[in-house]
């Protein structure tokens, strides 16, 4: 068996009584591409920032590489969800990948040439190597995701967590950035856990799913997961998977058509939508 | 060519001991302030420093009314007031801001009364004015140590949390999951921006004082792209402001109407504010529409296999 990477066992979030998180249990190998999916408010952020050990946990256990989280951990790169950049920011893109490597740090430093040309390498990676010397404020959504994906993963981290990286992005640049991430995950062998309410653009990258809906998770390859059974329990009221064109559609029933055998009948009623 | 030079420079101006202290002094403290206040505009803070300056006024002036150099004043409400603010977290715009303008307007009125009373039993009138309005001129030689110290810890504090800082502005939650103490090195910040806060109230007022913070700052920023540039440019354009408002300063005690000079604080406030408006009709930096028509073929050269 492969040594398991990152292992959460039944990780319970409660917040402001509020519930988020019950009895997660999730794996993750090393170099494995794992799609967070789940319709917003499902608790995906939360989630993630669980495994940063930004958010404590009610109970249950996250272990990496089998031991807990230890703070200054270079081991998790993190992507976070919409950055609201002012143009006036006085960052550029390489001054931005830098930070990944230091930013962290107190005192100043002086330029170097092979940090220079780490970063360069990194951009090029990337595929902004063109606007490494432009303000990261100026930058369309789709720059800003792969400098800041270049930003996460300069330090070489195993394991890389990104938030909703491909919301409001036009559809060439959500492929753009889906498959920068699959290449560069599998070259440098780097977990890639990404949170998306849309499955459907990580489909051709995607070796594994963790379906998030009412705070609990399905965790598989899409196949077993991507089934009205396995969701309508999850989800706790009846949902049908649709196959059109290629794409997948989750589909909830509306309000007040709960399964007979609700098995979580306490569940305050959500309009699900559209999910997938 | 020296008639030119003999009539910017003003008979004496060479010669004179408090223009050279001014001159010394308001370098050091411009290069802090501009420094300061490039991370202070970074971080959405300008009306941090605002509110700072107005809460400098109180202890300046409540420093007089007790005697004591109104420096100490500045510095201790500053820094105190800085503290608090992140403990209590108001140094943002948004939320809370009326409790912040009412705080605010508390502060000043009991200014007000301070200076009235210091004013009253001292019947020196020129004292609200050198605590509203600065005092570069008329710096007591036992204050000059501490203010080029005090300059000197608060630019020392900046550049050792300079990457922090900027991390942090990117994301508290990038700089919190890397380990840094987001919450600490906030206060330690504040207290930085608290005492530059105070040394621009010593030379161009409490009341002016986050225009020297924030003016040359928010020119830099619009100049220069990356973090070092900006900092270097602010800390030229702050040092021009302050040494060009001093000569023009010295300058205009021949000038109408009375021969008894204008303030500086007016001639650097204005040019600090030229500075700016000249910046914002040249602007640095490309459009955001410019390059995003590219992204597409950016895409595809990045997907294909190398």
């Amino acid at each position: 068996m492969t040594a398991q990477l990152l292992q959460l066992d039944q990780v319970s979030v409660r917040l402001g009584g509020r519930q988020i998180l019950r009895d997660v249990s999730l794996r993750i190998r090393p170099g494995e591409f794992t799609g967070l999916i789940g319709p917003n408010g499902a608790g995906k952020t939360t989630l993630l920032r669980v495994i940063l050990g930004l958010q404590p946990v009610t109970s249950g256990s996250v272990l990496i590489d089998g031991a807990p989280r230890s703070h200054r951990d270079s081991s998790i790169g993190y992507v976070p969800q919409k950055l609201a950049i002012e143009p006036d920011m006085p960052l550029r893109v390489r001054d931005v990948v830098s930070l990944g490597l230091d930013g962290h740090k107190f005192g100043i430093r002086l330029p170097s040439r092979a940090r220079r040309e780490r970063v360069n390498d990194m951009l090029t990676a990337v595929g902004a190597g063109r606007y490494a010397d432009a303000r990261v404020g100026e930058l369309s959504g789709g720059e800003q995701q792969r400098v800041m994906i270049a930003h996460a993963l300069i330090s070489r981290p195993r394991l890389l967590l990104l938030d909703e990286p491909l919301a409001n992005l036009d559809i060439s640049s959500e492929q753009g950035v889906v498959s920068v991430l699959a290449r560069l995950a599998r070259a440098e062998q780097v977990a890639v856990l990404l949170s998306a309410h849309d499955m459907n653009p990580l489909m051709p990258v995607m070796d594994r799913i963790v379906y998030v809906a009412e705070g609990r998770v399905a965790v598989g390859d899409t196949d077993e997961v991507v089934q009205p059974e396995v969701l309508s329990r999850l989800y706790g009221r009846h949902v049908d998977v649709i196959r059109v064109h290629g794409r997948i559609l989750v589909v909830a029933a509306p309000e007040g058509s709960d399964l007979a055998d609700d098995p979580f009948p306490d569940d305050a009623a959500q309009d699900v939508g559209i999910a997938g | 060519m020296s008639d030119l030079f003999r009539y910017v420079f003003e008979p004496g101006f060479f010669s004179s001991g408090p223009v050279h202290v001014a001159l010394a002094v308001g370098a050091v403290i411009a290069i802090t302030s501009a420094v300061v206040g490039v991370f202070t505009v970074t971080r959405g803070q300008s009306f941090a420093g605002h509110a700072l300056g107005d809460i400098a006024t109180t202890g300046g002036s409540g420093a007089f009314l007790l005697g004591v150099n109104q420096f100490w004043g500045f510095l201790a409400f500053g820094a105190g007031a800085a503290a608090i603010m992140e403990m209590i977290g108001v140094q943002r715009r948004r939320g809370r801001d009326v409790a912040t303008g009412v705080v605010l307007g508390a502060a000043l009125g009991l200014a007000a009364l301070f200076l009235y009373l210091a004013t009253q039993s001292s019947s020196t009138t020129g004292a609200s004015f050198t605590i509203l309005f600065g005092s570069i001129f008329v710096l007591t030689s036992s204050t000059v140590p501490a203010l080029i110290a005090s300059a000197l810890l608060a630019l020392l504090t900046v550049l050792l949390l300079a990457r922090v800082l900027l991390l942090t502005s990117l994301s508290p939650d990038i700089a919190a999951a890397r380990g840094v103490p987001v919450r600490a090195v906030g206060v330690a910040y504040l207290m930085a921006l608290g005492v530059s806060v105070a040394l621009s109230a010593v030379v161009i007022g409490a009341v002016l004082s986050t225009a020297l913070l924030v003016g040359p700052a928010a020119t830099a920023l619009r100049l220069a792209r990356g973090p070092v540039r900006a900092a270097i440019t602010a800390a030229v354009i702050g040092i021009a402001a302050v040494w060009l408002g001093v000569v023009l300063a010295y300058d205009s005690y021949y000038w109408p109407p009375a021969g008894r000079g204008w303030p500086v604080s007016f001639f650097v406030v204005t040019l600090i504010v030229a500075g700016y408006l000249a910046s914002s009709l040249r602007r640095g930096g490309r459009r955001p529409d410019e390059h995003a028509a590219h992204d597409d073929t950016d895409a595809e050269r990045a997907c294909s296999p190398a």
